[in-house]
């Protein structure tokens, strides 16, 4: 490394400055990749779900569950929301369903959309003398592909068409194989909205649903939801979390400010204290700052507050090696070893400290990235990945220039003196 | 050189003290755990325009909303309200948001949270998880990093001083959080735990640095000085590494403090407290309990 440091030093710094235009913010990369913001920095809604699956067996609760998230997502993607995310999590044994919308004007019509979903199911009927009991089957909205306002060709009343997919075809086909002569039980919303009997067996997946009181009105509404999605098992609202776009903006101006703030007090006391070698971290820092953000919007990592924040965190900690490694080449020095045993040995001997206290900091932000939700997350991973980066910075960048910069031809130099 | 190992009952004196106030702070007042980890809602909103005081506000959720439990803070220096209380259902929240906008057209809501008590009870329980397992990541690390032991100290000593530090560390800020908590309304949410896990790592980073330095100087002393000295000398050549790599961490946090928004406060502030209690610990607490744990006749 000693012998091409001139080398290796250009290209990072080549890198850097590409890397520079990448990240700014009006700059080449902004058009290709913007940068990805975090909901409580542009605003925006993180909604938790509980789904009921006690009534769904065992053996389907999987496909229950990605079908439901294929429907939610439909939904969301009619209220324009940019970029929604939507996404189940397991929490102690029940199955939950994020839906993370950014930049939707009006929230909370969103939310009640998200709600009120149609719950289609067909239950069997069973008839004990006078009381009837309905016996819910597989056949649910999952299935629905799709649905049309009919007018029935001798009555002219409203109807609704519904279309299964080849699976659901498939169940309605044994369902009026075996119930045929037998009404079926249609429930939107676990209310019974008619009871047709089987006149014969459907083979072709399409229903047709014929209430008492179905006006051209509440047919085509129903249409409609139904076509939006019908959710295949019910949801509840736990955890609801919305941020306005202005708390969010006020939040991201304040946070940049301060690591702004907080990177030019670090390189100022660099300066201050350890001179021309504040200079070479005070460039190293630079560099570690411009190729993380790089990293962060290459993966890319959503960049929340609280993320943001760890990332500062690394700042702070990014010339931690810096120092251990400057401490140890003075004390070198004044051992009497020229500068280029020095800056060797100091690197050699500070390597073991740096290593074993920055484990300490990576061991808890991966746990932290393990064991927490979203917003934690964040934190962990930026904190992560700076104190990884900010090692290599410290022992790669820092030494390339001080291989480069400090020579031992005139040892009277005003580095030497700096030293002192 | 200053001897610090020569004064270790002052530092023990102010460490035992603030150990013993932060336990006692902890037992009397507890924690004030946020909606986040109970359960309940946490509305913050403003209505400039409109300046309504704090008991207009407090009036609309008790006597017009029954919402009786609410509890309302008003920041003075951004005019925005905070308000507290049960977890509501989406139908709910509009009525709020509805009441308040009739009486004061200017309410601009900034953000709401609202936390069913079940998923507060599994946020919490993770967090538990996360705090165990750092501590035992931790451990198992300090272990794994001191298994070369120079004499006259076992490499379980070591580990046993870093993790005494570490707790120290973390006792310390915890203390401040519950006073702040009761004087002040500061919660604990998952943000604070963070911070403490932080507070942590970076108290193991500081004790190292020290450590590292004592077992390489008592290799090269060859046992020719007392262990007192051979540590106290020790403690002074890292002091200004042990200060300055703390320094810089707590310059960005002072930025982030006074120039940051306000949501990160507290969270800055836990960790201002518990990285300054690292620098004091591991100069004048960890190597001084070093020298306890060597016999006698080996320290002399």
């Amino acid at each position: 490394m000693k012998r091409h440091a001139g080398l290796y030093i250009s290209l990072i710094i080549l890198l850097a400055i590409g890397t520079g235009f990448f990240i700014y913010p009006q700059g080449f990369g902004a058009q290709t990749i913007p940068w990805r913001l975090g909901l409580d920095l542009i605003g925006g809604a993180h909604l938790v779900y509980q789904v009921d699956l006690s009534k769904v067996p065992a053996s389907d609760q999987g496909s229950v569950v990605a079908g439901l998230r294929d429907v939610i997502e439909k939904r969301v993607n009619l209220y324009g929301a940019s970029e929604p995310q939507v996404y189940t999590a397991q929490s102690g044994g029940n199955t939950q369903l994020i839906v993370e919308l950014a930049g939707i004007k009006n929230l909370s019509d969103a939310i009640n959309q998200i709600g009120t979903t149609p719950l289609l199911d067909f239950r069997d009927v069973e008839q004990n003398g006078s009381s009837t009991t309905f016996i819910p089957t597989n056949l649910t909205g999952q299935y629905v592909t799709g649905a049309q306002l009919i007018f029935n060709p001798t009555t002219g009343a409203p109807e609704v068409s519904v279309n299964f997919n080849s699976d659901g075809a498939k169940i309605f086909k044994e369902m009026t194989t075996a119930d045929i002569g037998k009404p079926i039980g249609i429930f939107l919303d676990n209310q019974l909205i008619e009871a047709p009997t089987v006149q014969q067996v459907i083979p072709d997946g399409k229903a047709v649903i014929s209430g008492g009181n179905m006006t051209v009105d509440s047919a085509r509404s129903l249409v409609q939801r139904f076509n939006a999605g019908a959710l295949p098992a019910p949801i509840t609202l736990v955890n609801q979390q919305t941020i306005s776009s202005t708390l969010g903006s006020d939040s991201l101006n304040k946070v940049i400010i301060a690591g702004v703030i907080g990177a030019i007090l670090v390189i100022l006391f660099m300066l201050s204290y350890y001179g021309l070698l504040g200079v070479f971290a005070a460039f190293a820092l630079l560099i570690y700052i411009i190729l993380t953000l790089g990293i962060f919007k290459v993966i890319p990592i959503t960049m929340s507050l609280a993320g943001i924040a760890g990332f500062i965190l690394t700042i702070g900690m990014a010339v931690d090696a810096n120092i251990l490694i400057f401490e140890r080449i003075k004390e070198e020095r004044k051992r009497g070893l020229p500068y280029s045993s020095a800056v060797s040995e100091g690197f050699r001997r500070a390597w073991p400290s740096i290593r074993d206290s920055n484990t300490s900091t990576i061991i808890t932000a991966i746990i932290l990235y393990y064991f927490t939700s979203s917003f934690v997350r964040g934190f962990a991973l930026t904190l992560l990945i700076g104190t990884i980066v900010s090692l290599f910075s410290a022992i790669t960048t820092t030494r390339l220039f001080l291989y480069v910069f400090l020579k031992d031809k005139n040892k009277k130099s005003v580095a030497t003196q700096n030293l002192k | 050189m200053l001897n610090i190992i020569g004064h270790k009952k002052i530092w023990f004196t102010i460490s035992g003290t603030l150990i013993v106030l932060a336990i006692f702070a902890i037992i009397f007042y507890g924690f004030k755990e946020s909606a986040e980890f109970k359960g309940g809602t946490l509305l913050e909103f403003s209505a400039i325009a409109d300046h309504p005081s704090l008991s207009d506000i407090q009036n609309i959720f008790v006597n017009d909303l029954k919402i009786n439990d609410a509890q309302v803070t008003l920041d003075n220096s951004t005019q925005t309200f905070i308000v507290r209380f049960d977890s509501i259902d989406e139908a709910t929240h509009q009525k709020v948001d509805n009441q308040i906008k009739n009486a004061y057209p200017s309410f601009s809501e900034l953000s709401f949270e609202s936390v069913g008590p079940s998923v507060g009870a599994s946020l919490r329980q993770k967090s538990l998880i996360a705090i165990l397992l750092v501590i035992l990541g931790i451990s198992l690390y300090i272990a794994y990093a001191f298994r070369k032991a120079s004499w006259p100290v076992s490499s379980w000593k070591y580990g046993f001083v870093t993790l005494f530090t570490l707790f120290h560390d973390v006792i310390i800020p915890t203390g401040v959080l519950v006073i702040l908590g009761h004087y002040m309304g500061v919660e604990v949410d998952s943000n604070i735990v963070v911070a403490l896990l932080v507070v942590m790592g970076f108290s193991v980073h500081d004790t190292i640095v020290v450590f590292d330095r004592i077992r390489e100087n008592l290799l090269l002393d060859h046992g020719k000085s007392a262990f007192s000295s051979v540590v106290n000398s020790s403690v002074n050549q890292t002091m200004a590494r042990s200060i300055n790599t703390s320094l810089t961490l707590i310059l960005v946090l002072l930025a982030l403090y006074f120039a940051g928004p306000a949501s990160l406060h507290f969270f800055v502030l836990i960790l201002l407290i518990g990285v300054t209690t690292g620098i004091y610990s591991s100069i004048f607490i960890a190597s001084p309990i070093l020298t306890l744990l060597v016999p006698k006749e080996r320290a002399k």
